[in-house]
């Protein structure tokens, strides 16, 4: 361990202690999460679930908290898509009701908003509000320091046999190189039996930060969570973020994230299959350039029989970019004809782009059908000069390859908005970008 | 001055050389023909005017309506109305036939300061133009050759050479693996190009194709040189006597 990340995560405890006496919530789950943090601090690349993805570029930076949103911040806001669908912004990691759309049923800050008919619709309250705590961040140094410091977040609960439409949750993030701000937003979404949503979360940022967020979801019998993620964070700035789901009996998880941003981002994905026959799906794209390392890290954590679980992550990576996906399969004994797959693909555009995939899979139910495999590669010759023969320029050509590859993944997203603005996102990933 | 003007060209695919000092005009209006034996070096000059990488061009020169042909992308020479139908038409998957075509239309009137066309305009064309092609409406739904049947594929070729309209037209074997019916479309969609703005370089291996678009001229490529041009009627002698007298002939001069 470096004096220098201690530095930084003295940084992180010492803040704790500054603010333990005004954070919402249950004081005893903070002071666990603080003497979590502090007894084993961030993770080092001698741990084997962050072998590929190292901190040290945190290291020596303390990170400071605000209290209210930058100007620059709330720029940002220009830049998000445009729908009609309601909306909850987070900027600097805070719940602004003023900018957001609620859905009509919801309150923000406590107060109640909106008229008639709470008990139908999707419920949003502020975690300022109304905080609680799954975990606190056993063995998961991002959620114990997520624990320890969160001070806002979306509570959304959709009630039984609802479908509670479009919700989009928009991060905003910005700050300045000497001493970034971090924020540590934390989200619990609860979809009730037979409740249906579709959740769009998307980060948008400048300059330097650390976004944390830790999102704990349950979806109970029959339910279904459409979530799709765009992660445009600042070139700058860090992610660390995890979801913890957990689906009851024939649930459904959909989930679709492109990662773009950040200079580093871990997205962690913990899924808990709780009920028989539930379907957890996770497609994810990562196209990183420059330096960028991203890393979804997955733990699919099988505990009831005939359930499905399919993974599938494609990675673009140009410049000196490192993608990295790490998929554990757990079957528990119980959890008799389970399905699990999960798959990795990169396509290398340049020489110093580089992948890593670590597949592990523990079985211990003997009548399971379990799968994974890894394919790299770069783009086809012969198929680049069929396009430009056609007279489509080097560029766009390449763009288009590229957009083949991903596909069949953004043709899948059951939902036309945000099918449209991940698509956008694809296709503007190339421009400023050296072909 | 011919459309095409080939001078001397010398190329090499992996320092192994394969065309040998070929000189070559194709004059604006002219069908011109090249048969030769297998490995002679017909793909390789096609795949050079078409400007593949890969194959290193040792001597010559190559005009395009004046220009160095050789100097230029693939796309610009594209767009300067060259087309290359490929002997192996290349699978996308992933790329739809109608948003390939599209992309490659709009990029050719791009550089050529025509306005695009919208999506609508262009479906009308592609409609009109497989229609003309006796080919169904269902093709421009696909990805582009994934899964076609190697006739649809050669088809494929001759539909995109229809829709982008080019000046020179090379054509690598479209004939192979065709039926019959499937030989006279494709002939009808050349000869419905050519006038006095189109030029064609057909390579073939049969006679059968030029009874259906008659060349200007045939030339005989044998190991990456031409050993011997004429009128269509070297075509017809050659079906009888095969490159074995012709390299014969060649070795006694
Ligand atoms: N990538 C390559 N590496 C090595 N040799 C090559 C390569 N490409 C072509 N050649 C060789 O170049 C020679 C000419 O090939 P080319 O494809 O031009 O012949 P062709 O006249 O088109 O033959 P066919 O009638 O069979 O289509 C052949 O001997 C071939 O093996
Ligand atoms: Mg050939």
């Amino acid at each position: 361990m470096s004096a220098a990340l201690k530095e930084t995560e003295q940084g992180f405890s010492a803040r704790y202690r500054g603010l333990a006496a005004r954070l919402p919530g249950a004081a005893e789950a903070r002071r666990r999460a603080a003497a979590l943090f502090g007894a084993r601090g961030l993770p080092d690349t001698r741990e084997e679930a962050w072998r590929f993805t190292s901190l040290r570029a945190l290291a020596g930076t303390v990170f400071s908290r605000v209290e209210e949103p930058s100007e620059a911040t709330l720029r940002l806001l220009a830049r998000a898509p445009e729908s009609d669908a309601p909306l909850i912004v987070f900027a600097d990691g805070r719940m602004r009701a003023d900018l957001s759309r609620l859905p009509r049923e919801s309150e923000a800050e406590g107060g109640p908003r909106g008229g008639p008919g709470g008990e139908r619709g999707v419920r949003v309250t502020s975690f300022a509000a109304e905080p609680s705590f799954e975990r606190v961040g056993e063995g998961e140094p991002l959620v114990a320091l997520n624990t320890m410091l969160a001070e806002d977040g979306a509570n959304i609960t959709v009630p039984a046999d609802v479908d509670g439409g479009t919700l989009v949750l928009l991060h905003l993030g910005s700050g300045e190189a000497g001493q970034p701000p971090a924020f540590h937003p934390r989200h619990r979404v609860r979809l009730a039996a037979g409740a249906r949503l579709a959740l769009f979360e998307i980060a948008l940022g400048e300059g330097a930060y650390l976004h944390n967020p830790l999102m704990e979801a349950r979806l109970a019998e029959g339910a279904w969570l459409l979530h799709l993620r765009l992660l445009e964070e600042s070139p700058d700035a860090f992610h660390l973020g995890s979801l913890h789901v957990a689906l009851g009996a024939r649930s459904r998880y959909e989930g679709f994230a492109l990662v773009r941003g950040a200079r580093l981002a871990r997205s962690e994905v913990h899924a808990a299959i709780e009920g028989e026959g539930a379907q957890f799906f996770l497609n994810a794209a990562q196209m990183l350039g420059g330096e960028q390392l991203a890393d979804i890290t997955t733990v699919v954590r099988h505990e009831a029989p005939g359930a499905s679980s399919r993974q599938t992550i494609r990675n673009v990576l140009t410049g000196r970019a490192h993608g990295v996906f790490q998929g554990r399969i757990e079957v528990a004994r119980v959890a008799q004809k389970t399905d699990g797959y999960q798959m990795n693909q990169a396509l290398l555009l340049s020489e110093g782009a580089q992948v890593s995939s670590k597949p592990e899979l523990e079985i211990f139910a003997d009548d399971v059908k379990c799968s994974h495999g890894a394919t790299v590669g770069a783009l086809d010759a012969d198929q680049l000069f069929y396009l430009r023969s056609r007279g489509v320029p080097e560029k766009e050509a390449r763009a288009m390859l590229v957009r083949a590859f991903l596909g069949g993944m953004l043709d899948a997203v059951p939902h036309e908005w945000g099918r449209s603005v991940l698509e956008g996102a694809v296709d503007s990933w190339w421009k400023g970008r050296p072909a | 001055m011919a459309l095409l003007e080939i001078a001397g060209l010398e190329a090499e695919v992996e320092g192994k050389p394969i065309l040998r000092g070929i000189d070559l005009a194709v004059p604006l209006g002219e069908v011109h023909a090249i048969m030769g034996p297998n490995g002679s070096g017909k793909s390789t000059l096609a795949y050079v005017l078409a400007g593949r990488e890969g194959l290193r061009v040792t001597a010559g020169t190559v005009r395009f309506e004046g220009q160095d042909l050789l100097a230029m992308e693939p796309e610009a020479r594209a767009a300067a109305g060259l087309f290359l139908a490929f002997q192996y038409p290349v699978e996308l998957p992933g790329v739809g036939n109608a948003n390939f075509l599209r992309t490659a239309l709009n990029a050719v009137r791009r550089a050529r300061s025509e306005p695009e066309v919208d999506a609508l305009r262009f479906l009308k064309e592609a409609r009109s133009a497989l229609k003309r092609l006796s080919m169904a409406d269902e093709m421009l739904r696909r990805n582009v050759n994934v899964g076609f049947s190697g006739g649809e594929k050669k088809r494929n070729e001759v539909f995109q050479m229809a829709l982008l309209k080019p000046r020179l037209a090379i054509l690598d074997e479209t004939d192979s693996g065709l039926d019959i019916d499937a030989l006279k479309i494709v002939a009808a969609g050349v000869n419905a190009l050519r006038g006095p703005g189109f030029s064609a370089l057909v390579i073939t291996h049969y006679q059968r194709l030029l009874d259906h678009i008659v060349p200007d001229r045939v030339h005989v490529l044998t190991e990456g040189r031409i050993v011997r041009s004429g009128g269509p009627e070297l075509a017809v002698s050659l079906e009888e006597s095969g490159y074995a007298g012709l390299a014969a002939e060649a070795a006694a001069a």
